[in-house]
């Protein structure tokens, strides 16, 4: 089952630049939160703010707090690897490990976790390629490298790289933004089965994808959150004059 | 009328450079056409297998001088590629600026320290309280030359290592330092692995530093703390000496030294092929 993740007053630097101002936003369980907004609204930061990746970069800062079954990963002495752990992520570009097998690539997370047994890999490796929809493609070419796939088997190969680990969360950053239509139709599908299991945030600039797949979206401007609320409503009666801008392609 | 400008200007500039590229080409045939030249005749079974006969005998090998050499080789690999290697990662991966900026510019000036200074510096510390000429302090003559090229092309890989793979690992839950050794470090191997092969035919060719420390010796190799020989002392006390005999061998030995560098080099090259970091 996943869980949701409660978001208060969240605020985000890139060194004295403030790119996220106050957000306040619920992560629903089991279910797709999308956030859009136009570029350099800070959608990418907030949601690299979820799994404490947003701190890994050069003079990036982080106040306010997001909690996981209230425990709010933003309190001293919460280890961010951990939380990386629990919350998973995927790219903008498809980035599997170049020098890993297809077999590798899923397995690289639990190896360096600490699991070394062969029968366990196999079987979770096996589980993560079928839960990412990639299994009946992949089996018979496990030994070959990743980067042999095509872009949106890459992509897959890093969902399923995400989810052997067995998250509670998973975060999509823009995840189809690099891929063909059919290729995103097949992620979008991917999104519908898995939020039956764990609990997905995805940002992505297309709006139409947005209202295909959420039941939660948050329009982001210039660093706030503007609106949030069902999709339905969100993409059919906005409420604020912004959001409604934005979605009729007025700007953006 | 333009357009024939134009098309002329576009050939003029491809026929220079090429013209530029064969002439890079050209000295290593020069060089190699030469040796093969004056140093072929010298070349037998004999001269792979067989010690320095005393002056004035004909025939002798150096096989002394080629055993000598790989061990050095060997000594100067073990202490300036864990260090280069090491030091090289910790330079492309650490955040903070102003001690790689330092220690960047440190092994920039170490890098153009012309080697016979190497030399005295190991003569000082090593051979003067040894009280005797040694492999060991050839050995780590060689290895100082090694450490900062094998340093900064490290650097230099590991950087060319796109940030998504980092930020991949790391979004698994996996440790920095975990990212740095399983998933950097591999991707950049190709690279790194050509700069070393690069860097060890740099020194395999390095006479003045093992002056002062090799020494040279006319016999097998006897303990890492006694003088060794070595094919470039070899090839220079050979060829400054006053017998025809011996200048054959001089030009059979350099002929040996750029062949095995040649073959080291294609050895690692196809090693490590298609295994880059750009796809």
């Amino acid at each position: 089952m996943g869980d949701g993740l409660y978001v208060k007053g969240l605020r985000a630097w890139f060194g004295d630049t403030l790119v996220l101002k106050g957000v306040d936003l619920t992560v629903a369980p089991n279910a797709v939160t999308a956030i859009i907004g136009p570029s350099g609204c800070g959608k990418s930061t907030f949601i690299r703010c979820l799994n404490r990746m947003h701190e890994t970069v050069q003079g990036a800062r982080v106040a306010g707090q997001v909690l996981l079954n209230s425990e709010n990963l933003y309190a001293s002495g919460v280890d961010p690897v951990q939380v990386r752990r629990r919350i998973g992520m995927v790219f903008q570009k498809p980035n599997p490990f170049p020098t890993m097998s297809i077999f590798d690539n899923v397995a690289a997370g639990l190896r360096l976790a600490g699991i070394r047994k062969k029968s366990q890999l196999q079987e979770e490796v096996e589980r993560a390629l079928r839960h990412a929809a990639l299994w009946d493609e992949v089996k018979d070419d496990l030994d070959k490298s990743g980067v042999s796939l095509s872009g949106g088997q890459q992509q897959r190969l890093c969902i399923a790289r995400a989810l052997a680990v067995d998250p509670q969360i998973l975060l999509m950053d823009e995840p189809c933004s690099a891929l063909d239509p059919i290729a995103t139709a097949r992620i979008e599908e991917l999104i519908h089965d898995l939020k039956k299991e764990l609990t997905i945030a995805i940002v992505t600039h297309n709006m139409q994808q947005a209202a295909r797949v959420s039941e939660w979206t948050g329009f982001f401007l210039l660093g706030e959150l503007v609106e949030f609320g069902v999709a339905k409503e969100i993409f059919t009666t906005p409420r604020d004059r912004r959001t409604e801008d934005y979605i009729t392609g007025r700007f953006g | 009328m333009s357009a024939r400008i134009r098309r002329w200007k576009s050939d003029t500039v491809s026929v220079l450079t090429f013209l530029s590229a064969l002439i890079v080409v050209c000295p290593l045939l020069l060089i190699f056409g030469f040796l093969l030249l004056k140093g072929a005749s010298a070349l037998n079974l004999d001269f792979f297998t067989h010690l320095p006969k005393p002056v004035g005998e004909a025939g002798g090998g150096v096989a002394n001088a080629i055993v000598g050499s790989l061990i050095m080789i060997g000594l100067a690999v073990c202490v300036g590629l864990p260090v280069g290697i090491a030091g090289g990662v910790y330079l492309a991966e650490s955040r903070d600026r102003r001690l790689p900026w330092v220690v960047r510019f440190i092994a920039d000036v170490l890098n153009g320290v012309p080697s016979i200074v190497v030399g005295i510096f190991a003569y000082t510390v090593v051979v003067l309280p040894m009280r005797r000429f040694s492999a060991l302090a050839g050995g780590l003559a060689l290895g100082f030359i090694l450490i900062p090229i094998v340093l900064r092309t490290t650097e230099e890989m590991v950087r060319l290592v796109p940030n998504a793979l980092r930020e991949a690992g790391l979004g698994l839950g996996i440790k920095r330092w975990k990212v740095t050794m399983r998933i950097v470090l591999p991707a950049a191997r190709a690279g790194i692995l050509t700069g070393v092969m690069v860097a060890v035919a740099r020194i395999a060719g390095e006479t003045a530093p093992l002056l002062f420390t090799a020494l040279g010796n006319r016999f097998w190799h006897q303990g890492l703390d006694q003088p060794i020989a070595a094919l470039p002392l070899q090839i220079y006390a050979y060829a400054i000496a006053p017998y025809e005999d011996w200048h054959r061998q001089a030009w059979a030995g350099a002929l040996v030294l750029i062949t095995l560098v040649f073959l080291a080099s294609l050895a690692a090259r196809v090693a490590t092929r298609g295994r880059t970091i750009a796809r």
